[in-house]
């Protein structure tokens, strides 16, 4: 479990300073308890664990977008490795492109999900200093996305499914990565994913940044883990873009519809994955066992149709993706005015 | 900062705004800052005659200098943006929808339609760096998709001229992303069907133009000295922290580094596609 302590959202202040209170008093009846039950104290530990959890359900009920991006960004928050851990079995890591080299901001390999067996692709962002320099903060160059890729023609060679998990800030944007192609790879990545004749479930676990994310994201099934983002630019940037200033972050995010329920409702993903109380980063293994309820589920639900219309149906997913007016009438989504 | 070849300073502030053939008689290069006569520049097809400097073109004046007189037939011409997102870009979206399609006489930064090329028929699509930058949105990617669609069922060609410094358009937000998504299955169904597919890429094309469509073509052909590549130079710049190299993310760089199959001069255009459709027909 991890220590929520360690990396404090201002807006979880409350939370805290709760926890602290209640830390207090049950420091104070378990040090008093030698003499004597205090039947009154106990009561008021009880009052509180209430009210705390109330107030967690209150501040993630109603959390602004850009609260949203800082939690999805938490550094405590389970990560592709941590689901590997928590999720699958027997996980037999495979790596490197073949070309350039091993790209650790993408971790791939083979593992068992329940009585299954499938290929895990994900960005990976560390955990520590360490770890975060080795994954590049997951955010990938060219040979991650030409890795993933050819792990996923074997899983489809081999009729294994496919589960991609998502979390990046998008894609690296250096010097080397232009110089290998970065452009080129993601487009790859998008046309050869459309036609991998294999189930593939796509969930975004924390950041969904840009084409770094959609790099691994063509599949059967998109999700969204609650208290996530996915977005075709990143808050800062477009706030540099718009407004001038990183600072004015918070308003693009409010502009941007990022927030899972936003790609709901646009009909982007299938399905808001929910998280444990307080968000991913309180409890690991909560949210490990209800994406693990949710990949089987999905990949029961595509086993159950028809083999032959796999690629058929993922390619009218995407098909249908769009808002636009032709002769007067709005058409794919929400009704739009006439631009 | 990085300079382009011909000395010009790169400005790109995450969107890049091409430079047209300016008003007036006289006009300044962009590439060697020589002053030239604005009628010899057009008649050149919008190429300085001193530095060989590719000035953006218009989608009509590009139609009018690849395909065969007339030929051309535009399809799918009414799709209008919405606005998803009720976005506001320090005007309404749909305000700088309609003031673009004001100054550039278009209605989306994508043309499409069916044209000849030195007499074989051929699916042609473009975008126009002019408007909104050349960014996908809905319409950008479903006219696309469309005409992808058409060539693959019809068998024919499929040429895109890609002109797009805003990459996916911002302003529609995830909906852009997903445009990527939709053109690359396209596309991925033309090549699967066997579907001849030429994308030719000119300045600038960035971000989700460049990482979906425009890079992934049979062939891809470039202009000479056009920007290209999938972050601005300006984001890799803050981020890397050093100085870029001479020539980064151009034409020749792509070229140098295996990315692109030839950089074609804009007069050659023309031939060079219609030798290359000739290749691959029976």
């Amino acid at each position: 479990m991890p220590n929520p302590s360690e990396h404090r959202l201002p807006f979880e202040a409350p939370i805290y300073e709760m926890e602290t209170r209640l830390t207090e008093m049950e420091a104070s009846y378990a040090k008093n308890r030698a003499g004597g039950e205090n039947p009154g104290l106990a009561e008021q530990i009880r009052r509180l664990r209430r009210e705390l959890a109330g107030l967690k359900r209150v501040i993630y009920a109603n959390l602004e977008p850009w609260q949203t991006v800082q939690v999805s960004r938490h550094p405590q928050r389970p990560q592709t490795r941590n689901y590997i851990d928590l999720i699958f079995d027997q996980f037999l890591e495979l790596h490197g492109d073949r070309a350039i080299g091993d790209d650790k901001a993408i971790v791939t390999g083979l593992a068992h999900l329940g009585d299954g067996k499938v290929m895990i692709v994900g960005h990976q962002k560390g955990k520590n200093l360490a770890e975060r320099t080795a994954c590049n903060f997951g955010c990938a160059h060219p040979e991650g996305y030409r890795k993933a890729l050819l792990k996923m023609r074997m899983a489809a060679k081999f009729g294994l499914p496919i589960v991609s998990f998502i979390d990046t800030p998008g894609a690296y944007p250096g010097i080397a990565a232009e110089e290998r192609g970065q452009a080129s790879v993601i487009a790859e990545s998008l046309m050869a994913m459309s036609q991998l004749d294999t189930p593939i479930i796509c969930v975004i676990i924390g950041e969904g940044g840009s084409g770094g994310a959609l790099g691994i994201g063509i599949g059967d099934r998109l999700a969204m883990l609650e208290h996530t983002y996915y977005s075709v630019i990143s808050p800062e940037g477009c706030a540099t873009i718009l407004w001038k200033a990183s600072e004015h972050a918070p308003k693009a995010a409010e502009s941007l519809k990022m927030t899972s329920r936003d790609l709901l409702r646009f009909g982007i993903i299938d399905e808001i994955i929910p998280e444990p109380l307080g968000g991913a980063h309180r409890d690991h293994r909560e949210a490990a066992a209800v994406l693990k309820s949710y990949l089987i589920r999905a990949l029961g639900e595509i086993a159950a149709q028809p083999r032959g219309e796999l690629l058929q149906r993922r390619y009218e997913k995407f098909r249908r993706m769009g808002v636009f007016v032709e002769g007067g009438h709005a058409l794919n989504g929400p009704p739009a005015p006439v631009a | 900062m990085s300079l382009r070849p011909g000395g010009q300073a790169n400005t790109w502030h995450g969107h890049f705004e091409p430079k047209r053939v300016p008003e007036g008689v006289w006009m300044r290069c962009e590439g060697c800052q020589a002053t030239l006569f604005r009628k010899r520049v057009e008649q050149n097809l919008n190429v300085c005659h001193e530095c060989n400097y590719h000035f953006s073109v218009s989608a009509v004046d590009r139609i009018a200098q690849l395909l065969d007189a007339d030929t051309f037939e535009e399809w799918f011409p009414d799709l209008r943006p919405g606005d998803p997102l009720g976005f506001n870009d320090r005007r309404p979206y749909p305000e700088r929808v309609r003031a673009e399609q004001e100054r550039t006489g278009l209605n989306e930064a994508a043309i499409v339609g069916q044209g000849f090329i030195k007499g074989i028929r051929i699916v042609f699509g473009l975008t126009d760096s002019g408007f909104i930058m050349g960014s996908m949105g809905s319409v950008v990617g479903e006219k696309l998709t469309r005409a992808i669609e058409e060539a693959t069922l019809q068998r024919l060609p499929l040429v895109i001229v890609s002109g797009s410094g805003g990459g996916a358009r911002m302003h529609e937000g995830i909906l852009s992303l997903m445009q990527m998504a939709k053109v690359s299955s396209a596309l991925a169904r033309h090549h699967a069907a066997g579907g001849l597919y030429i994308s030719v890429l000119t300045h600038p094309t960035m971000g989700g133009v460049a990482a979906s469509f425009a890079s992934l073509g049979d062939i891809i052909l470039a202009e000479p000295k056009a920007l290209i590549g999938f972050a601005g130079p300006k984001v890799i710049a803050q981020t890397v922290r050093v100085q870029l190299p001479s020539g980064f993310q151009t034409s020749e760089f792509l070229l140098e580094h295996g990315f692109i199959d030839r950089i074609v001069h804009r007069r050659d255009l023309r031939s060079m596609l219609a030798q290359l459709i000739d290749y691959a027909s029976p």
